[in-house]
């Protein structure tokens, strides 16, 4: 997709912009990046895994976030007109980073076997409902976590996409190839497109948020102690 | 331009059909109105109050700081200045002492000296009345001894005084040689054998 090219450049630019003149006295750009920067760090990561365990992994839930949204927003501005993310690609790459990483993040805290026992075997599960349980939790997390991280954000962009040009090419069919007597019916898709437009910059920060907001409570199931 | 009902093809494939692009850019240019006129005064009046509350904090901070640092070097010079009256305090006392004890040792070489002065008057008084009751006892003695050898014939006083007094300025004239301060002695000393 052509669309994601060009919001990689555009972020490219916003950042470079913000960042150029960077001082510890922000400027007004510089205020609105470290505002966001500070929204993702402080009330999605460290909300999630606490303020020490937080620190590495700030960097990449940064950099989900942002690509998310930026992808997300794409789908209404005119001339790209879809979402980044709405297509399976972008997010299932997102999803398996998070995937990967919370993975290794595990082993490598507890250690292969302490880890996989911890998360495929409850703890307090009476022995004979285990043929159940444990495959359950190993669908849970190696199939079900990664696959709706992805699955949630490429439908919800999607569905907006779809909802958007529906209620455009409603708008373009009813006012220009119709009887006169559908304008009226014309000017209130018109303003359902104008409603679903407002929704969609809703929903293109909500699943940005959701997405990230996941991925650190998936990763921080690495990282307790035991369950 | 795209109608719906067509697959596109070529280049098309990359850009929105006309509709697509049309009404969003409609939509989203009313959007961009509203958030120019209502929403990006407010957001960045938030902005520049974060900004200025930033500048005052650092402002704040090193306000602070410079005062802290006028402190240390205002209680610094008043420990150099306290240390330099203290020392000026010692010299003066010590110079002080000095001279309290130089007094002292005038004051005292001047006592011994009258103690000194006043013994010396005292042994010279005592030897004055030693040398009157030794004359006194010795004209005694002399007396009774010509009177026994002489026998009565002395008995006249007029005489008896005459030869007593020649005796003693006899006795005088040799001691003379010794003591200065009993020039007075002949006369006082001329009547009392007299009497007694």
């Amino acid at each position: 997709m052509l669309v994601r090219l060009v919001v990689m450049a555009a972020m490219i630019l916003f950042l470079w912009l913000a960042v150029r003149k960077a001082k510890v006295v922000p400027g007004r750009l510089q205020g609105f990046l470290e505002m966001g920067l500070d929204f993702v760090r402080v009330q999605i990561v460290e909300q999630t895994l606490g303020k020490e365990r937080a620190k590495p992994f700030v960097g990449m839930f940064t950099v989900i976030f942002f690509t998310i949204l930026f992808m997300n927003l794409a789908g209404i501005i005119p001339f790209l007109n879809v979402a980044g993310t709405s297509r399976i690609g972008m997010p299932l790459v997102l999803a398996l980073w998070v995937f990967v990483t919370y993975l290794v993040v595990g082993v490598r805290r507890h250690g292969g076997g302490t880890y996989f026992k911890a998360q495929l075997v409850p703890a307090g599960v009476p022995g004979w409902m285990l043929p159940i349980i444990v495959p359950i939790e190993a669908l849970q997390l190696f199939v079900i976590r990664p696959l709706t991280l992805a699955l949630r954000l490429v439908a919800n962009m999607m569905a907006g996409h779809i909802l958007l040009v529906l209620t455009f090419v409603g708008t373009h069919t009813l006012l220009f190839y119709s009887e006169a007597a559908m304008v009226p019916v014309g000017a209130l898709t018109f303003v359902s497109g104008f409603a679903a437009t407002l929704f969609e910059i809703f929903v293109a920060g909500l699943q940005a948020f959701v997405f990230t907001l996941l991925s650190a409570v998936y990763l921080n199931f690495s990282l307790e102690e035991s369950h | 331009m795209t109608s719906a009902h067509e697959t596109p093809s070529g280049i098309d494939i990359f850009i929105p059909p006309f509709y697509d692009w049309f009404w969003s850019l409609i939509i989203v240019g009313i959007l961009a109105l509203v958030f120019l006129k209502f929403a990006l005064p407010k957001i960045n009046a938030v902005l520049d109050e974060r900004t200025a509350k930033i500048e005052g904090g650092i402002a704040l901070a090193e306000k602070v700081q410079a005062e802290a640092a006028d402190a240390k070097a205002q209680t610094e010079a008043e420990l150099v200045e306290a240390r330099n009256v203290a020392a000026g305090i010692k010299d003066e006392a010590s110079s002080d002492g000095a001279a309290i004890v130089a007094e002292a040792k005038a004051k005292a070489q001047a006592e011994a000296a009258r103690i000194v002065e006043a013994a010396h008057r005292q042994i010279e008084a005592e030897r004055a009345s030693a040398v009157v009751s030794l004359r006194e006892e010795v004209g005694g003695l002399a007396t009774e001894l010509a009177s026994r050898i002489v026998g009565e014939s002395l008995a006249d006083d007029a005489r008896q005084s005459r030869v007593i007094d020649r005796f003693l300025d006899d006795l005088d004239a040799g001691l003379a040689g010794k003591a200065e301060a009993t020039d007075s002695a002949p006369a006082s000393s001329g009547t009392e054998p007299g009497q007694a």
